[in-house]
């Protein structure tokens, strides 16, 4: 099942020459409109009219998330606002959010894209689909939103949270597919256990996972639990959303819509391309965007690009599945939390040192979070008061600039380990 | 069936296209939309090989015709319907579409012309009606019906036309653009150049906006009729007047 065969399966030597003409196109727009891409250029001594051939995307600069936080919040637009329709915003590192805009014909080929990796996935016209994500400034429950409703498919904006509600919806909206966190998914096969709903009472039938790292493991127990197909997809706000690549029903790499995004994968290192299958940074350059261009953006996160075609006939590459990151960003929940937005709030407290410890651990389904952190000498260990104080008040800074909650406790000074002067923040128990 | 890339040509030493990327699949209506002086007439001139291009390739099926004459070109299945017509005033309709037709006798298919030339007039039964008529006194309709005639007699696989609509009625341009897709239904390949990108979008798959010798945007007619860019750059809306209404 494809959802646009011509695109989806089109011929390399078809698909290069449509990849070139778009890039040369978004290079001349972005060049004239945007000026932050027109100075790195001609600091590079670089115009668009020197890249005739989709190697020489290479001699361009990178872009970075850095980029986006000093352009914030418009600064990256090739449009004028008032052909902007819909603006989103993704977290980042201490408390700065990156934004980025969409016009009406980038919410169109969103939707489509994301239509193409829901019909990848198995869904059709035919299914009632639940987005188990949160509706907000995020991408994620929007795009599977659209691409579901593009297809023809029942939706249900269910959003996050409350998983016994989410089960009797399911239960009796009879929910086909679910769209949510791999994790999130557990979290429901568990609280069916619990309540005591046999998996027999439900609809389900596909799943359609992202927005954080999964195993093979994880997705055979998911199936196993929920009797689901499990389909991965991926996607990020500044390059679109979801509907960058997703599985299809080999489940062997996630088809990389070509057509739309260029691919590199580099040496976070020295910044060169790594060998053909090798694990190195995702960099994506968009090739359609109208208001929000992005030219070779560099993702943080690590894959690969998967040799051979694939069974399914799709011609996109594939990458393999996420397998981490490049920088120190922690995937809690499906939310991004970086180690520096907790430091940040335990600098601005009185009474706390700046040594803590982020400890992760994976109870049943869902992410727990633990932060330690060292009491400075203001804080006696006898009053049991003022201990209580200091931890609600960091667990409610916390949770307010993370956006999940976390537990809090308080050590004793000079606990935590420091050894060879840089200290291990973060304790990931997470058996993925 | 038509793939370019990095097309640079011009007059003496004005560069006028600047690494043009495109392609054209076989059944396609492409139209290129752009300003007067984007370069959309030098695009054509030189696939057409009338004037020749400064690097890049162009390839029909998988032949380079970038350094080829014109009329290989033509033989080859490439025609041109020129920017005001290029019609021989003094001789007639008839002898006009004939000479359309000389490719066809050079390749000794002489004996398919006359079937040829009732194909056109098939296609456009004013001329039939006026085969004696001297081409220079047809109305602006009927010369631009002419020129296509013409063009078609060398049984093009790939007609290019530019700017047909130039200088004719509403009610005309309606019937020369059903007559482009016309063209396409019996299996023919356009590249359509227009200022009147509207109509052009109208009728057309894909389309490609030039300014100033480069490609700035590119495709389906759809997604370039909904940007707004090129409603207020090609399609003459004035949005800030819209918002105010």
């Amino acid at each position: 099942m494809y959802w646009e065969r011509d695109k989806e399966c089109m011929d390399r030597e078809e698909l290069e020459q449509l990849q070139l003409e778009r890039l040369q196109s978004t290079l001349n727009r972005v060049y004239s409109h945007v000026p932050f891409y027109r100075k790195k250029f001609d600091a590079m001594g670089i115009t668009p009219e020197d890249v005739g051939s989709l190697s020489d995307l290479a001699r361009l600069p990178f872009t970075t998330k850095a980029d986006l936080r000093d352009n914030y919040p418009y600064g990256l637009f090739a449009v004028p606002m008032r052909e902007v329709v819909r603006i989103h915003a993704s977290s980042g590192t201490t408390g700065a959010v990156t934004v980025v805009g969409y016009t009406r014909n980038d919410i169109r080929t969103w939707s489509n894209l994301v239509a193409r990796i829901l019909t990848a996935g198995g869904v059709t016209k035919e299914d009632v689909v639940q987005i188990a994500f949160g509706y907000g400034l995020f991408t994620g429950a929007f795009g599977l939103h659209y691409g579901a409703e593009r297809i023809g498919a029942s939706v249900i904006p269910a959003s996050s949270g409350n998983t016994e509600r989410q089960i009797q919806i399911m239960k009796d909206f009879k929910t086909t597919a679910l769209v949510s966190t791999p994790s999130y998914a557990l979290q429901v096969a568990e609280t069916m256990q619990e309540i005591g709903i046999p998996v027999s009472a439900l609809s389900l039938r596909y799943g359609l996972f992202g927005a954080e790292p999964w195993s093979d493991a994880m997705r055979q127990e998911i199936e196993g639990r929920l009797g689901i197909v499990a389909t991965d997809n991926y996607g990020l706000s500044e390059v679109i959303g979801p509907g960058v690549s997703g599985e299809c029903r080999e489940r062997r790499g996630l088809h990389i819509n070509e057509d739309h995004f260029l691919v590199e994968v580099i040496d976070p290192g020295n910044l060169h391309p790594v060998p053909p299958g090798e694990t190195g940074e995702l960099v994506i350059t968009a090739l359609t965007k109208e208001a929000f261009p992005m030219i070779r953006y560099r993702t943080r996160d690590l894959t690969c690009l998967m040799p051979g075609p694939c069974p399914c006939g799709r011609t996109g590459r594939r990458m393999s599945r996420v397998t981490g990151r490049t920088d120190d960003m922690l995937i809690i929940k499906g939310v991004n939390v970086f180690p520096s937005q907790i430091e940040h709030v335990l600098f601005e407290i009185e009474g706390t040192e700046p040594h803590y410890q982020i400890v992760i651990d994976r109870k049943g389904a869902m992410d727990e979070v633990t932060v330690r952190v060292e009491a400075g000498e203001s804080i006696f260990f006898d009053q049991m008061r003022r201990q209580r104080e200091m931890v609600d008040t960091i667990r409610k800074r916390l949770a307010h600039e993370l956006g999940i909650s976390v537990d809090v406790k308080l050590v004793e000074k000079k606990t935590l380990g420091r050894s060879e002067g840089k200290a291990k923040r973060v304790i990931d128990n997470r058996k993925l | 069936m038509l793939r370019i890339r990095n097309l640079e040509s011009g007059y003496g030493r004005l560069k006028v296209l600047k690494k043009v990327t495109m392609h054209i699949g076989a059944g396609e209506i492409v139209t290129i939309i752009g300003a007067n002086g984007a370069g959309k007439t030098t695009l054509l001139r030189t696939v057409s090989g009338l004037i020749p291009a400064r690097s890049g390739e162009i390839l029909f099926d998988t032949k380079e015709i970038g350094t080829l004459p014109p009329e290989k070109i033509v033989f080859l299945g490439c025609s041109l319907v020129p920017e005001g017509r290029q019609l021989f005033a003094p001789m007639t309709v008839k002898e006009n579409i004939l000479l359309g037709a000389y490719p066809q006798y050079r390749k000794r298919h002489g004996d398919q012309v006359r079937d040829d030339l009732e194909r056109v007039y098939g296609l456009f039964p004013r001329l039939r009606e006026r085969e004696r008529q001297l081409a220079g006194t047809l109305s602006g309709g009927e010369q631009q019906m002419l020129a296509i005639a013409r063009a078609l007699m060398a049984r093009p696989r790939l007609i290019m036309m530019d700017e047909p609509s130039m200088g004719l009625a509403p009610l005309v341009i309606k019937d020369i653009f059903s007559i482009v897709t016309r063209l396409r239904e019996e299996g023919s390949t356009v590249l359509l150049v227009e200022q009147n990108a509207k109509a052009a979008l109208g009728i057309a798959d894909r389309g490609y906006v030039l300014e100033t010798g480069r490609i700035i945007m590119q495709g389906t007619a759809e997604d370039l009729l909904s940007n707004r860019e090129v409603q207020r750059a090609y399609l003459g809306r004035d949005l800030d007047a819209e918002g105010t209404m």
